[in-house]
């Protein structure tokens, strides 16, 4: 009923609506075509200067609305060359927009067409034209320079000391392997997956896979560089890390790189923030199917010792997918609290 | 008669085109002797009916395209929210009144397709290119009449394919308008890229192929069959830019294609060219070596070219409307044609800047960013000397001219965030957000539109030889810049936040949930402009019949060729002799006359420009 009703309202608002259009019309037509178009230069113009005056205001509300709601400062050292970046377009581009949209509509009103009045022959002045086009060129090649230059730092090889982990994409969740005490990842091949004890396909043959470990999270330690090596187990997949300010897809069959420096730890985060909840997330930013939207996984940040903590604590992929037929060999305990120093070092 | 209107959409356009002039809609069907009715309004060989064949085929779509879009906001915007109706015409893919995820993605996917290609680029180029090309060069018809109406008929049959598979069991295709393997590729990877997919393939390579007939005839009407004394520096810009426009088409659409039969034999023939080391539904594939970005590179190669395909008419239309309108000549017209040349060029060299976070090699990234700011250029170049045309002008504001001043506007808007994307370190952070969603809706979303509707204002009459509502416009415009704005704007503050586009829901992030608010206004705002839309398609279509009739062959006291000919022009445009040309497109207020048409001979004490 209340359905009906909403359909109605508009439609009789449409009859409304069309009813004035066609009066107005049948006025225009007695008044003269002169005097109905004299009018409604006058309406719209005027609407032109209202428009300009409380859409720069409308821009300059949402910014203030919406400011709270934006990221906090970037999380990575990388990502603060970005921010910058970002600041300094924001202002050129917000002054070009500002006087561009004022001069539009400011001459749309002032040069309304009026009675006697006659529109400047002006065709052409090189000059002008020269302006206008080297000062763009000028603005636009210090923004590619500097842009360039951080795109080269931050698509550089990573550093030497970074540790490794890897990230795999599938429909629809994250697989993240951690190299264990040899802080090395063991070989894999697609034709190894199985969901059921091997989902990123290791090689059981290469011993550096042994002391691998899987986990749904990404954890990282504080102030460390970390190479992310990024791939795909069926559709492409992008590992979206926006308080990072990075990105890089997962391409099934070519393996992408990324790193990065994370500069707080999630509790240095969630002080600064004043966001008791505050958590770092990993989204999926490339469609990958019905379930793209859910496809996350959480980030925790942490310093050395928590993290090395929490390593030794994870079962290694290897034991899930051999379990323990031979009791004489006790592989718990010792072999993995041996293997934290050696993480803290993955990479070398 | 008038009960066959209702018939056909076809037998709309009957009603409107009652030809030599006789005026009240009685005559319409009396011509059988030298046409049939076949040969007149379906396969019409006729530019003029080409054009309103692919203007009304292209508002259908955009209707669907548009209900799409308000169909996924509905759930952006109220994601807690039941809507029964939803059910009773989605049926299982919104079972409770919810829509599914899959369904989501296939409206999105949808969406997008429908109005890049089907109402963009065909309903945009293809309505305005073969109406006013011949019109405005000074022809009796296109090149070739016949590939003309096989344009149309392709186009027409890649229509019907679309929009059948929007009715199989499976649904439509739901990866994204980019089309993506291997997502697009395995049926067992998403159940729109079963047999939904393989006639969206179908369907847009038969797309291509109409596009391909349809630029050929522009590029070589434009190029053979221009009236006397027509060099090409005295074309208006709308042809110059139908030109380019061609141009882009011809050398792109075929890699496209290319890209997507080799995306049919990946489906079907067991090649592995986009396919590599996958393992799906619990099964390992046996595909090795592919590169599933090859297509990326062969999609984008077309896809980004596509956008000046699509923007590049439209401002060829604000050139000429803003000039008729402000009763001044376009400023600058060779630097004009010259940016409109430059962006040509530059459109092939920066389409992996759609691609910098695919793992390209960063030196090669580089050169792109290098190219893609480079547009900036051109493009700052064609608004300065937009800007410049209204100074000083005498400015009539029709509906067509206030489209073109919005379009003006919005496409500053989006080309300034054009600068941010394609510094290749901003991308990084702001790739596949909203921020995109935000700058390309602006930039070639919104700002196509206003082009097209400045163009469907400014040439209705030419079209059906009556006005559209002008009070009507006045509003249909005012709601649309006001509405473009707010749903857009704040976009690309979810952009900045991270907020990743193509999500059903965001409830489940701590990072983004935020915007639900917001999200809800932008949703309200989506629903009340799309009703202002359907207030302007029934300004369209009661115009057609009812509007207020032409008195005069030149309503907006133009210099172009197309208001020299009858109000209703026949088959062959003039009924006499084509007109001689002897002076530019734009002597307005020069020396004290208001317009001096192109067909005046340059007088002896005129001044020269």
């Amino acid at each position: 009923m209340s359905g009906f009703l909403a359909v109605l309202v508009v439609v009789l608002i449409f009859v409304v609506i069309f009813q004035i259009a066609k009066a107005s019309e049948y006025v225009s037509i007695l008044k003269g075509e002169k005097k109905s178009r004299e009018q409604s230069n006058r309406i719209n113009g005027f609407l032109m200067i209202v428009f300009l005056v409380l859409g720069l205001i409308g821009v300059w509300w949402c910014h203030d609305l919406l400011e709270t709601k934006m990221l906090p400062e970037s999380a990575s050292e990388q990502g603060e060359g970005i921010d910058h970046l970002i600041k300094v377009t924001f202002i050129i581009t917000i002054a070009v927009f500002v006087v561009t949209q004022i001069l539009l509509f400011w001459f749309a009103y002032k040069y309304q067409e009026k009675e006697g009045k006659t529109a400047f022959y002006f065709p052409h002045n090189n000059k002008l034209e020269v302006i206008w086009t080297v000062i763009p060129a000028i603005v636009l090649t210090v923004l590619v320079a500097f842009g360039i230059r951080h795109w080269l730092r931050i698509t550089s090889e990573a550093p030497k000391d970074a540790m490794v982990v890897e990230v795999t994409g599938k429909q629809f969740n994250w697989l993240i392997r951690y190299p264990g005490k040899d802080g090395q990842l063991g070989r894999k091949s697609f034709k190894n997956i199985n969901n059921e004890n091997n989902p990123v396909g290791q090689d059981w043959t290469d011993s550096l896979n042994h002391d691998d470990i899987i986990a749904p999270d990404l954890h990282l330690v504080v102030n460390k560089n970390v190479k992310l090596i990024i791939g795909s187990r069926d559709v492409v997949h992008d590992v979206g890390l926006p308080h990072f300010r990075l990105k890089m897809d997962a391409v099934p069959g070519i393996p992408t790189t990324l790193w990065l420096t994370p500069k707080y730890t999630t509790a240095e985060m969630k002080k600064r923030t004043g966001n008791p909840d505050f958590v770092y997330e990993l989204s999926c930013d490339q469609m990958c199917g019905s379930g793209h939207y859910s496809m996350k996984a959480n980030i925790i940040v942490e310093t050395q010792e928590e993290y090395d903590t929490w390593l030794a604590a994870q079962p290694t992929q290897y034991a899930q997918a051999h379990p323990a037929p031979k009791p004489a060999v006790e592989p718990g305990k010792p072999a993995a609290a041996d293997s934290t120093k050696a993480v803290a070092l993955a990479g070398k | 008669m008038s009960n066959e209107a209702t018939l056909h959409s076809q037998d709309l356009l009957h009603h409107g085109t009652v030809e030599h002039g006789h005026g009240n809609g009685h005559n319409g069907h009396d011509h059988h002797h030298e046409e049939t009715f076949i040969s007149k309004y379906v396969f019409s060989m006729d530019h003029k009916m080409i054009a309103k064949q692919f203007l009304i085929t292209g508002i259908i779509w955009a209707i669907i395209g548009a209900f799409f879009s308000v169909l996924f906001r509905l759930q952006l915007g109220y994601p807690d929210a039941t809507f029964p109706w939803l059910e009773s015409i989605l049926g299982h893919w919104a079972e409770g009144g919810r829509i599914t995820a899959e369904a989501y993605y296939a409206l999105v996917t949808m969406h997008g397709t429908i109005l890049v290609f089907f109402v963009l680029t065909a309903g945009l180029s293809g309505t305005f290119s073969n109406l006013l090309i011949p019109l405005q060069v000074g022809a009796r018809d296109m090149a070739s009449p016949f590939m003309n109406m096989l344009s149309y008929w392709f186009f027409f049959l890649a229509s019907v394919l679309m929009m059948s598979s929007l009715f199989v069991q499976t649904g439509p295709a739901s990866g994204g308008w980019t089309a993506y393997p291997p997502l697009s590729a395995l049926g067992d990877a998403s159940i729109g890229s079963k047999i939904g997919m393989d006639l969206w393939l179908m369907s847009m390579a038969i797309f291509v192929v109409s596009s391909l007939l349809g630029s050929l005839n522009y590029i070589s009407t434009i190029l053979n069959m221009r009236t006397k004394g027509m060099s090409m520096t005295k074309m208006p810009l709308t042809i110059w830019a139908f030109f380019f426009t061609a141009v882009l088409g011809v050398l792109s659409f075929p890699v496209l294609l290319s890209g997507f039969v080799l995306l049919l034999f990946d489906r079907h023939g067991g090649t592995s060219f986009y396919l590599s080391e996958l393992f799906v539904q619990g099964k390992i594939l046996p595909n090795e070596g592919g590169s599933a970005i090859l297509y990326q590179h062969l999609f984008w190669f077309l896809g980004h070219p596509e956008v000046y395909i699509i923007i590049l008419p439209a401002m060829g239309i604000v050139s000429e409307v803003l000039a008729v309108n402000s009763r001044k000549p376009i400023f600058g017209y060779l630097a004009m044609v010259g940016s409109i040349f430059a962006i040509t060029i530059l459109a092939f060299l920066v389409w992996a800047h759609h691609m910098f976070v695919t793992g390209l090699n960063p030196f090669l990234g580089a050169f792109f960013v290098l190219l893609t700011l480079l547009i900036a250029v051109p493009s700052a170049i064609k608004v300065f000397n937009w800007i410049t045309t209204i100074w000083r002008g005498n400015i009539r504001f029709t509906p067509a001219s206030l489209f073109s001043i919005g379009f003006v506007s919005t496409f500053i808007s989006g080309g300034l965030t054009g600068i941010w994307l394609g510094n290749s370190s901003i991308d990084i952070h702001l790739h596949d957000t909203y921020f995109v969603i935000a700058h390309f809706h602006i930039v070639m979303g919104v700002s196509a539109f206003f082009g097209m509707f400045a163009g469907i204002y400014h040439w209705f009459p030419k079209l059906y030889g009556r006005y559209m509502n002008q009070t009507l416009g006045f509003i249909h415009f005012w709601i649309t810049l006001i509405g473009a704005y707010l749903i857009f704007w704040p976009m690309h503050y979810e952009g900045m936040a991270g907020m990743p586009r193509r999500y059903f829901d965001y409830s489940n992030w701590t990072s983004f949930s935020q915007f639900g608010g917001l999200n809800q206004f932008i949703s309200f705002v989506v629903i009340i402009v799309f009703a202002t839309q359907l207030l302007f398609v029934f300004n369209f279509f009661y115009s057609i019949f009812k509007g207020r009739k032409l008195t005069t062959p030149n309503p907006w006291e133009a210099t172009t060729l197309e208001w020299t000919t009858p109000i209703h022009p026949g088959h062959g445009n003039w009924p006499g002799e084509i007109p001689e040309v002897h002076r530019w497109a734009y002597d307005y207020s020069k020396d004290g006359k208001d317009f001096i048409p192109q067909t005046v001979p340059v007088s002896a004490d005129e001044s020269s420009h």
